[in-house]
């Protein structure tokens, strides 16, 4: 009985933090298979052991609010550059001073008071069926709100971060009162009831429940490059096309990361984000995950480059942040369930 | 004479360090379980801070959603789960069929089956791209439109997924219940002229009521607490709100104050199953037990028995497993790793360590009750047993909130008096985990004890005291084994439940630790379902080994069974 206590105690006490030469601390939002092979590659590189734990954005950032001045966090990872936001809206980044993150990471791609970075970028694009749509009459994300797209348009809920941030740019592009019409135009046109993923989009429309999807590229790309010869045949049926290409550029997301001011492994912490914008972890983004490496001068995968060149949306990413809020009360005024 | 006194006095003090003890015990019994209370009185706190005009916003938009939703969608999984759970129960405990002693215990498997991963399987089969429809497309030259399929991701939907897999909680207990029942109870309906089917619906069932809606009320908060597949399926509920408003607007208080209302409705709920069990205290009358003899039957009652018990198993377990075996063979290489082998222990133990810790802290409280049901202790087992609606994300939070404040005082109470930081000692270990477990799953364990010690007579204790048996010795010789199968019952309940655990677990873990319905998440939300399949299924059969078990004792707990 008392082997079995002892047992049970030292189980549940099992230390946060085994005590080991250096190591930095990730609370991620990654999900651990798209970012761990990473982790892995810095700890052969240093020697530093990287603790990892991954959650909701939100969720960890509720974590180390209420963990408060002792929360073990060192780098807080997110995929969408609003709870990178909301992170620093909160306090809890620290400001960082480093020519290596600065000369890698474009302006617009990282926060103006140095807080957070963005790693890697990721576009949110019009995918249509070629059988049933005609590429003239794609133009811009406002048009998609057009009658001639009735009943033809697929997306999922109002309560993915993607399409939040989407509506966020739309507001600071064209205002409120504009957005919300379109937002009301653009639910009219819904072939079906918001539902599932963006890889579940896209096989509705190679079935034919619609002609025109929003999804994110790497989504795309990551069925073209699936194990299961379905997902290849389904996505080889749609066609990515670039909106906006005429004026601003197509919308544009980072997943990206900060260093915690209260975390207990600073140094390391610096460590690994510098690593992260490294050519060879900028390299692994666009090959394994299919997302647009952040620095420039490091080649996309195949997949991302057969869709050509693009312009891209210059837009201040921190507006996105600032207008999540309005985004989500505005879809839910506009009947986006 | 000094001799004496001294005698005395010792006698007298031995008395009252006993009475101290008593006293002592039950200070510490209550201080332990209103402890379990903390996270959800700190839901119900939040309604003191105004959330400004966020609450405006809901009405005119999406409150009423939500409401409708949640109520059409638990009345519709209790309605759902009632039929699949008590009707088989009745028939393969009074009558032998086919299979019927396999379904005995196979009825119990779709338990096992986490509702989220029953949604994407189901959602992959008969979705518009899936196998089926496909099939249908080719085999009859159709095109999408032209022809009538029922839409999977819907409220209909979630109310089929839900039910199937929540059934097996009445089935349990109600099973539980017709096997505690005395033959002879039902042998003297039979004598009084009631045909087998007005034994069933005139004296069997309202004796198993109490553990009936013990059932259904858990059924019906799982599925308020429900998130994967009401997310998933994009109904709006309750849940999808609280999520909503917490990650989208970043409105906490909101979140909070939606969930107290959330609260609210449990409460109803709550309230009325208690009201049920008072309003009916159904002891058994006769504890002289027979073996119980099951009628064989043939034919056509035969067949519709087989169809009636079959069916639940088929479309809750067995066409769904058959989907991700399919699945899992083309990912498992991929997937099983040496880490695998981890995430399957980590889940393993933490079911096992927190089903035994919730049994014990419900026999506890259930007993404190039975000798002295004081006020507090019926406001601590009350709002303990609210825990199982809450969305696991918030008694996550709520959880971690009292220990991060331990920690950090204790950290600033060091620091400031000997320069010594201890960091955060408890928040962020297992035992933060398995206390959010405990808030959450206290109810269903709570709730299977006092139902089962409701049913032993209080004359049988007081038989037991007038013969001289001690406290510990009634318990030991006389509760439990009356107890034994809602005991067994209610330790299978929640080691599934912490196996299938996702959201408390997603926020709590410490570093470098993963579950098997993490790693299950974690891959189904990137859309990868394939090698979800493979975690999945490991959920599932770690869940059966248990299920087998304890469904064959509880067979055994009979006490006409020599």
């Amino acid at each position: 009985m008392k082997f079995i206590s002892v047992l049970l105690i030292s189980f549940l006490l099992l230390p946060t933090q085994l005590i080991v030469a250096a190591e930095v601390n990730v609370y991620s939002a990654r999900k651990e298979n798209l970012i761990k092979p990473l982790l892995d590659r810095f700890t052969e590189e240093t020697g530093i052991q990287v603790n990892l734990v991954t959650s909701q954005a939100d969720t960890l950032i509720k974590r180390m609010q209420i963990e408060g001045r002792n929360s073990p966090a060192d780098i807080l990872l997110t995929v969408d550059v609003a709870r990178l936001y909301r992170t620093k809206e909160h306090g809890l980044f620290k400001s960082i001073d480093s020519e290596i993150l600065l000369n890698a990471i474009p302006e617009h791609f990282r926060d103006k008071d140095n807080e957070w970075f963005g790693l890697s970028l990721r576009s949110r694009v019009v995918v249509y069926a070629p059988e049933r749509v005609n590429v003239d009459a794609l133009s811009s994300y406002e048009d998609l709100a057009n009658d001639k797209w009735k009943n033809r348009i697929c997306v999922r809920s109002s309560g993915n971060v993607y399409n939040q941030s989407l509506v966020a740019a739309l507001i600071a592009h064209n205002g409120i009162e504009a957005t919300e019409q379109w937002a009301t135009d653009f639910v009219n046109n819904f072939a079906r009831k918001p539902k599932g993923g963006d890889r579940d989009q896209i096989k509705a429309m190679a079935t034919g429940v619609c002609d025109i999807a929003l999804v994110n590229t790497y989504y795309l790309a990551g069925m073209l490059n699936s194990d299961q010869s379905e997902d290849i045949e389904e996505a080889a049926k749609v066609k990515l096309f670039w909106p906006n290409q005429a004026n601003r550029g197509a919308h544009m997301n980072v997943s990206g990361a900060g260093i915690l001011k209260h975390g207990p492994n600073q140094k390391e912490a610096l460590q690994l984000l510098e690593f992260l914008v490294s050519d060879e972890a900028q390299h692994w983004y666009a090959e394994t995950n299919h997302e647009f490496p952040v620095k420039p001068g490091i080649s996309a995968s195949n997949i991302l480059k057969s869709w050509g060149e693009f312009k891209a949306d210059n837009l201040d990413l921190n507006l996105l942040g600032e207008n999540n809020q309005q985004a989500v009360l505005l879809m839910d005024r506009a009947s986006w369930k | 004479m000094f001799y004496l006194i001294s005698q005395h006095d010792r006698a007298f003090s031995d008395q009252t360090r006993i009475e101290y003890g008593k006293l002592f015990r039950r200070f510490v019994l209550t201080l332990i379980t209103l402890l379990f209370c903390v996270p959800l009185l700190f839901v119900f706190g939040s309604l003191f801070f105004s959330a400004g005009d966020i609450w405006v916003h809901l009405f005119d938009t999406v409150l009423k959603d939500y409401v409708a939703n949640s109520i059409i969608l638990t009345l519709g999984v209790g309605l759902c789960s009632l039929f699949l759970g008590v009707v088989p129960a009745w028939l393969v405990t009074m009558y032998r069929f086919p299979f019927s002693r396999l379904l005995e215990w196979a009825l119990l498997l779709p338990m096992a089956m986490p509702a989220y991963i029953i949604a994407y399987s189901y959602t992959g089969f008969l979705d518009v791209a899936g196998p089926m429809q496909t099939t249908l497309r080719e085999l009859t030259g159709l095109n999408y439109r032209e022809y009538w399929f029922p839409e999977v991701r819907s409220l209909g939907g979630a109310i089929m997924m839900l039910s199937l897999v929540l059934y097996p909680y009445v089935y349990l207990l109600s099973r539980a219940a017709f096997i505690e029942q005395s033959v002879c109870v039902l042998e003297v309906s039979r004598t009084l002229g009631c045909n087998s089917r007005e034994a069933f619906l005139r004296v069997a069932l309202p004796l198993a009521r109490p553990a009936i809606v013990v059932g259904l009320s858990l059924v019906m908060m799982e599925t308020l607490a429900d998130y994967g597949t009401v997310q998933y399926f994009s109904v709006s509920v309750f849940t999808t709100g609280i999520f909503r408003i917490w990650f989208g607007m970043g409105e906490s208080v909101a979140a909070a104050q939606l969930s107290a209302v959330l609260l609210l409705f449990v409460a109803v709920l709550l309230y009325l199953e208690r009201r049920s069990r008072r309003m009916a205290r159904y002891h058994h009358t006769s504890s002289r037990y027979s073996q119980l003899l099951q009628k064989p039957l043939h034919g056509m009652p035969a067949f519709v028995s087989l169809l009636i018990c079959g069916l639940p198993v088929l479309l809750g377990f067995i066409l769904p497993f058959i989907l991700l075996v399919n699945w899992a063979l083309s990912t498992y290489s991929k997937v099983i790793d040496s880490e695998f082998y981890k995430l399957l222990m980590h889940s393993f133990l933490l079911a096992l360590v927190t089903s035994m810790i919730a049994i014990f802290i419900a026999l506890m409280m259930a007993y404190s009750n039975r000798m002295k049901a004081t006020r507090l202790n019926k406001f601590i087992v009350s709002t303990v047993s609210m825990g199982y609606a809450i969305p696991g994300t918030v008694i996550g939070v709520g959880a971690l909130i009292p220990f991060a404040w331990f920690d950090n005082t204790l950290d600033k109470f060091l620091y400031d008096n000997f320069g010594i930081s201890s960091g955060l000692l408890v928040s962020g270990t297992l035992f933060t985990l398995v206390f959010a477990y405990l808030v959450r799953f206290l109810a269903i364990s709570i709730n299977t004890t006092e139902a089962a010690l409701g049913k032993i007579k209080l004359v049988m204790d007081e038989v037991a005291k007038t013969a001289g048996l001690s406290v510990f010795n009634m318990i030991k010789s006389i509760h439990i084994p009356m107890m034994k199968g809602s005991l067994l019952t209610a330790i299978l309940l929640v080691f599934v439940d912490v196996m299938k655990e996702l959201p408390a677990t997603l926020i709590l873990r410490p570093f470098n630790f993963n579950t098997l319905a993490v790693k299950a998440h974690e891959l189904a939300n990137e859309e990868l379902l394939a090698e979800a399949a493979v975690p999945a299924l490991a959920i599932v059969l770690t869940g059966i080994i248990p299920v087998i078990l304890i469904s064959r004792s509880i067979s055994q707990s009979r006490a006409g069974n020599a």
